[in-house]
């Protein structure tokens, strides 16, 4: 081991935004506008999932040892 | 029972199929000999990143998950989708604390959330009430499995319960020969059989009801037409406040449980953890997909069986799917209930064999004593929770769960925080436990269910007007109970350093908490584990 390991890194608070977003129900809960006749509560959130899977993979990608 | 024939054979021989890969799968990555705990409970701590994928979304979504989040939607509507932020917030919200979690438990060969404990704040007791809180937790967890399969077996037409005490002994005797690398393999099987029946119901079953816009119109016609205030495709004003807390609450006790950190400590290295974080919404969103089933047995007109809100998903697809690929739906399910079901037993075995035989009955028991009582415990484990299933009322089973979420996040000052801050004390962290613990059970206690006759433990909706608000908003009573615990947890540590009462010895030292694989300090466990 040359320098002593660490998880702190500034990347990693990036995390916190797709812990925060999907917790603000003001974001999505509306029926307009829809998508393929689905309401936005249901497809926002969904895209959420793509949200956090890119920042976590950018926060993996970016902490690699 | 004679219009479900083609269904029962493809649902037996599959089941077949998975049970015999279950026998094999104990020589698949043979270890020299599976006489030790990290090799019989762990799968010899090596899993790559394809198999902690699989393993850890074929334990995280069970069987139950599949039937009861859509009913969940069925009968409640846009409140049962809380599962969809709770498991995209819950990966982020984790990564780092599993980390940390791995590490440690590498550099100093520790099996359990409850070992943890034990070495970071030198705590007998306090190891044994984490340990006692995992195993309870998971028992009614384990039951809720069956329940996924008895929902099954229902519709088609399968009634009586030896089906499913079959079911139960063929995996209890797999697990008992192969361990963790059983369900391990199994779970290959049961996520293809999984993703292919969803991606073909979410094509095929909008097409032939006319599409989504006429799925959620549908929907929303049911809901304005019953008196319940709480339902609607949408959050009222007065759930909200649940949604985010019971979302925040589920994410946070997730990795608590112990068969999620087993799935966890199995994985070779730091790097399949954080890969595998970024990898399982992919689960998340299957199960956003599924969720919306629920809707369109509403669309279809599908009505429980009884009073058993789990049957309308199978239902669905009984009436929706040609015989043969019900079958294969049905299957999936089934063989969804067993890949968590073998984790948990395994998970409350290990807890059971490291902290109360090891720590009380026999503290110097060699590796092939703890593996043998391990797979002793397991059996009893799926005893208890088939006797669970055929003594109790499963509406209330499914109570319990909401119980067992609740006292679950109550080792969570411990274990999360534990990992990250030596600065509670141990008096401090049993007195939040036991206050946590009681004031979660005073507030489910107090939440009562007009719609299933239960005036108390009738669900996870706490109502803020008992506390004296004037407000018709509920909350999450598990959330509420931590913030009963912490505060507790604070106040005792305080008090018990201003008495100077004795702290326990702190094992761990901060750089344990980085350690990663290849690191001098892991050389043992690399050795006893290789394969």
């Amino acid at each position: 081991m040359d320098a002593p390991r660490s998880d702190r890194n500034p990347w990693y608070w990036l995390l916190v935004v797709p812990v925060v977003v999907p917790l603000i129900p003001a974001l999505f809960n509306s029926i307009e506008p829809r998508l393929f006749g689905i309401p936005l509560f249901y497809w926002l959130q969904l895209l959420f999932i793509l949200l956090s899977v890119a920042v976590t993979l950018l926060v993996h990608w970016r902490t690699r040892a | 029972m004679s219009g479900h024939i083609t269904e029962i054979v493809v649902f037996t021989a599959l089941f077949a199929l998975v049970s015999g890969m279950g026998f094999v799968a104990s020589r698949w990555r043979r270890a020299d000999d599976l006489a030790s705990l990290n090799e019989w409970g762990l799968g010899g701590r090596n899993f790559g990143s394809w198999i902690t994928w699989f393993l850890v979304g074929g334990d995280l979504y069970t069987a139950y998950t599949f039937v009861a989040v859509p009913a969940l939607l069925f009968g409640a509507g846009a409140m049962g989708f809380f599962a969809v932020p709770y498991t995209v917030i819950v990966y982020p919200l984790v990564m780092l604390i599993l980390i940390r979690l791995w590490s440690v438990s590498h550099v100093h060969g520790l099996v359990t959330p409850a070992d943890f404990v034990r070495a970071r704040f030198g705590s007998p007791t306090l190891a044994l009430l984490v340990a006692i809180t995992g195993i309870v937790a998971t028992m009614p967890y384990i039951a809720l499995q069956l329940v996924g399969i008895e929902a099954v077996l229902k519709t088609m037409g399968v009634s009586g319960d030896l089906p499913l005490i079959i079911a139960f002994a063929i995996l209890a005797a797999y697990t008992y020969q192969s361990g963790l690398r059983a369900p391990a393999l199994i779970a290959f099987v049961k996520d293809t059989l999984i993703y292919v029946v969803i991606l073909v119901a979410i094509i095929y079953i909008p097409a032939r009801l006319g599409g989504w816009g006429a799925i959620f119109d549908a929907a929303q016609a049911k809901f304005d037409a019953t008196p319940a205030p709480g339902d609607g495709i949408l959050l009222n004003a007065n759930n909200q406040l649940q949604y985010v807390t019971l979302a925040l609450g589920s994410a946070l006790a997730l990795f608590l449980y112990p068969h999620s950190v087993t799935g966890v400590l199995a994985s070779k290295n730091r790097d399949v953890i954080k890969r595998n974080m970024s990898a399982l919404p992919a689960y998340s969103l299957l199960l956003g997909l599924i969720a919306l089933l629920g809707y369109m047995a509403i669309a279809a007109g599908v009505t429980p069986i009884g009073r058993d809100v789990n049957t309308v998903v199978p239902q669905l697809f009984d009436r929706m799917f040609p015989d043969w690929f019900a079958g294969v739906a049905f299957a999936a399910v089934g063989i969804g209930a067993l890949v968590p079901a073998a984790i948990m037993s395994i998970a409350a075995a290990n807890l059971f064999t490291r902290n109360i035989y090891r720590e009380y009955i026999r503290p110097d028991a060699t590796d092939a004593q703890e593996a043998s009582v391990s797979k002793i415990t397991s059996l009893v484990v799926k005893v208890g929770a088939v006797l669970f299933i055929l003594l109790i009322d499963p509406q209330f089973s499914i109570d319990l769960q909401l119980i067992g979420g609740v006292i679950i996040l109550q080792t969570l000052p411990s274990i999360t925080l534990g990992l990250f801050s030596r600065w509670f004390h141990r008096a401090g962290l049993i007195a939040g436990w036991v206050a946590g613990m009681s004031a979660g059970m005073v507030l489910l206690y107090n939440i009562s269910n007009p719609a299933i006759d239960h005036a108390h433990f009738g669900g996870s909706a706490f109502p803020l007007e008992k506390l004296g608000l004037d407000t018709k908003m509920t909350v999450y009573a598990g959330f509420l109970a931590l913030i009963v615990n912490l505060v507790f947890a604070v106040l005792g540590t305080l008090i018990a350093r201003a008495a100077k009462v004795a702290d326990g010895p702190d094992a761990t030292r901060p750089d344990d908490y980085y350690a990663d694989a290849g690191d001098p300090k892991l050389r043992d466990l690399e050795i006893s584990g290789s394969t």
